[in-house]
């Protein structure tokens, strides 16, 4: 079950982690399994509950942050209802990533590494995604691809994404 | 014994050998970049490929064990070209700087290129853009230059056990980097520079300050003096191309006289003069039943990691400032009246083995003169380099002497750079000042050698003396637990935060391992017993000190200008 526990209290979101570290408490071989639950009950790992679950744990901050950032699945900003992967492989830049990231700013007011204040989209940006041919291309939500793209064509695409 | 052909040899090793020290064996010396013998054995670069027979790739021979039978080539054609792929692949995500890089011509990357008869980069890929911390006053960080090795991680991770570092993402956007792109300067990081020592290209350096020294040796109105530690001398002469163990003091001496510093002084004498200090501290904490065991404080990097990691222990630290900053303070003070000189005049440079100490002399609290009492630090390696620069062959310098009074020293204060120095300095001074006896072996072998924790029991009159000595960070936390659980019942313990003691510093020339700390630890013995006088409270100019200026250990100027406050500064904060 995924909540969300964003808009609790810092003190109540302190506790609520307490309850996910505790049977873990010193247990660095707990790391992985911890971070999982604490995104699903935060949405995102902030510096602040990874702190905790260092400190937790016994383990170095740099520690956690090096497997956060490893695996995708984790996530350092709140994330939105739909993520927009942009490509900056070589095709893509080549054709017009610049053009992808310049017109979702200026439809979204969102830059890469940030969501919209509607929790509506997440944007970041990634190598290449494999659909070269379709440069520029960019892909939602980790399946829709959408390639070929122009300024004009982008509203319609994000249209589909509620 | 496990047998192996490697190029056509037979060889027979113990089980578990890798594949790379087989070959050396037969004197195939195979290619590394990520390897550090017994530091980083991960197989991260695959520049050590090798051929194995029956197997379908090319394998990495530092992380592949030997096996019975087993068929290596270590150079055909086809392994020179995959090595020299994966380097080109290296090369290719490389800013090619080396003429502006503080590691030119001391650089793995560089020699690789160099054996591998690199002539042009064919791939032209996308370069890392991430921006250099230049944040700490110690150590700078410039991850275009990074080889993605991790050396640095091992290092501070398994060796120091700080932990400044990680990995962060992964492939291509890799980041060697504190959590969230934290300052080096801001977080737990003790600025030791052993990350600088281990890595392999100019990614992490010393902060270079070899420029305000010539300024200040160019600014007539400033009078210029210099200290040198005591592990400085046992290094020289590596940083300028002699063989590790070479004891270059008197050539060093000279050497700073040409450079044009006023007045050639030595850390040893403050070395010296620690030792009355601290000696007299931990007889008070004994006799009034202070707080004990009592722990040394000479080691900027141990003080910084104390505050961070075991705040709850600092009461535990000597009061005593280190000797760096004890000369910095004197030198403001006693030597400016003795020699009617304007302290403000006074411009005081330390060469030191050490990057902490670069941290040490900027904090807030070192400023007992009413200036700030060391001005600025060198490590070793930028020695080197002004003596380079300004054409100083330091071989066929002819040895000169220490200028007085802050030059003069004893062995005692000489053996302060290797691990256990500290220790047996005080047990010479401490056992003759309570027994009133004279110490007849002063040679007090049990403090010695390189080994991580050692302990001792030394019988001083009535009292055995319990004592236990280390070097290396992790090794120091093994006795700090101990003493967290109430376990630990010694009197005085020496920590030196890095490998060795301070001839391993984080400054010391590179390479730097343990093969060569070992010369340099025999070296510092050998300087001891080549000197006159071998015991600190011999020393005749501590003497005068304490007889025209200080009066007597621990009184109120001792107070003022000698010893210090710690501040617990907590984790991730
Ligand atoms: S790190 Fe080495 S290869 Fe890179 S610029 Fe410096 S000297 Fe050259
Ligand atoms: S200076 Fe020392 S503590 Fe800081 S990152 Fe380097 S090895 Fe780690
Ligand atoms: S900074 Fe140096 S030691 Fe650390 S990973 Fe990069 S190249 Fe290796
Ligand atoms: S470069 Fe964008 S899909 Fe390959
Ligand atoms: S040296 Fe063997 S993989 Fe790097």
């Amino acid at each position: 079950m995924v909540t969300c526990a964003c808009n609790a209290s810092n003190d109540e979101l302190t506790k609520q982690l307490d309850r996910i570290i505790d049977p873990y408490r010193g247990n660095p071989g707990g790391l992985i399994q911890v971070l999982t639950k604490a995104q699903n009950l935060v949405g995102y790992l902030p510096r602040r509950v990874q702190v905790q679950i260092a400190e937790g744990l016994g383990v170095s901050l740099q520690e956690v942050y090096g497997v956060v950032t490893f695996y995708a699945f984790f996530s350092l900003i709140p994330r939105g209802r739909h993520k927009i992967s942009v490509c900056a492989g070589t095709a893509c830049y080549v054709k017009g990533t610049k053009m992808v990231t310049k017109t979702l700013k200026d439809l979204l007011d969102l830059k890469p590494g940030q969501t919209t204040p509607d929790s509506r989209f997440t944007l970041e940006i990634v190598r290449c995604i494999g659909a070269c041919g379709l440069a520029p291309a960019m892909i939602i939500d980790g399946k829709d691809v959408h390639g070929r793209l122009e300024p004009e064509l982008i509203p319609a695409v994000l249209e589909q994404y509620a | 014994m496990i047998n192996l052909t490697i190029d056509n040899q037979q060889v027979a090793v113990e089980p578990g050998t890798s594949i790379l020290e087989a070959a050396q064996k037969v004197g195939a010396r195979i290619p590394t970049l990520c390897y550090l013998k017994d530091i980083n054995v991960i197989g991260a670069c695959r520049i050590c490929l090798v051929e194995v027979q029956g197997a379908k790739t090319f394998i990495p021979s530092c992380v592949a064990p030997v096996a019975e039978g087993m068929v290596v080539r270590t150079n055909t054609p086809a392994v020179l070209k995959a090595r020299k792929l994966v380097l080109e692949l290296i090369l290719s995500d490389h800013p090619m700087e080396c003429l502006t890089c503080l590691r030119n011509q001391n650089c793995e990357l560089q020699d690789l290129a160099k054996e591998f008869g690199i002539t042009e980069v064919r791939f032209d890929g996308a370069k890392t853009e991430y921006p250099a911390d230049d944040s700490s006053p110690a150590i700078v960080r410039d991850p275009r230059k990074c080889v993605l090795c991790r050396r640095c991680i091992s290092v501070c991770t398994n060796v120091q056990t700080v932990q400044a570092l990680c990995a962060v993402n992964r492939g291509f956007d890799t980041l060697i980097s504190p959590a969230f792109n934290e300052k080096l300067a801001d977080m737990e990081c003790v600025q030791c520079g052993q990350c600088s020592l281990v890595c392999p290209t100019g990614a992490i350096v010393e902060r270079d300050d070899t420029a305000k020294v010539w300024a200040a040796l160019a600014d007539p109105k400033k009078h210029v003096v210099v200290q040198t530690a005591p592990a400085t001398r046992v290094q020289l002469g590596e940083a300028l191309g002699a063989e590790p163990g070479s004891i270059f003091t008197g050539q060093m001496v000279a050497g700073l006289r040409r450079l044009g510093f006023d007045k050639v002084f030595d850390t040893d004498f403050t070395a010296d003069l620690t030792i009355l200090e601290e000696g007299n501290e931990l007889l008070q904490r004994v006799t009034n039943g202070g707080t004990l065991p009592m722990i040394t404080s000479c080691s900027p990097g141990w003080i910084k990691f104390c505050e961070h990691f075991y705040p709850d222990l600092l009461n535990h630290l000597s009061t005593c400032k280190s000797p760096q900053q004890m000369f910095g303070s004197l030198v403001k003070t006693y030597y400016a009246e003795k020699e009617g000189i304007d302290p403000e005049d006074i411009y005081c440079v330390s060469i030191m083995p050490c990057t902490a100490k670069k941290y040490e002399c900027q904090r807030p609290e070192m400023n007992s003169s009413g200036y700030q009492d060391v001005d600025v630090v060198l490590t070793t390696r930028e020695l080197g380099r002004m003596f380079i620069q300004a054409g100083l062959d330091a071989a066929n310098l002819p040895e000169e002497e220490y200028d007085a009074p802050l030059g003069i020293s004893t062995g005692a204060g000489e053996i302060f750079g290797a691990s256990g120095g500290v220790m047996e300095a005080a047990l010479r001074t401490v056992y003759e000042v309570v027994t009133g006896e004279t110490l007849e072996n002063i040679d007090f072998e049990v403090c010695r050698g390189i080994s991580g924790v050692k302990e001792a029991t030394v019988q001083v009159g009535d009292l055995p003396v319990k004592v236990a000595i280390t070097n290396g960070l992790g090794n120091a936390r093994k006795v700090l637990d101990k003493i967290r659980a109430g376990e630990a019942d010694y009197h005085f313990i020496e920590v030196m935060c890095c490998p060795g003691g301070c001839i391993g510093g984080g400054g010391s020339p590179i390479p730097t391992d343990i093969d060569i700390r070992l010369k340099r630890i025999d070296a510092t013995y050998t300087e001891d017993e080549r000197m006159a006088l071998r015991k600190s409270h011999e020393n005749p100019a501590v003497k005068a000190l304490y007889e025209e200026f200080l009066e007597k250990p621990l009184g109120h100027k001792s107070h003022e200008l000698l010893h210090t406050k710690y501040t617990p500064r907590g984790v991730n904060k």
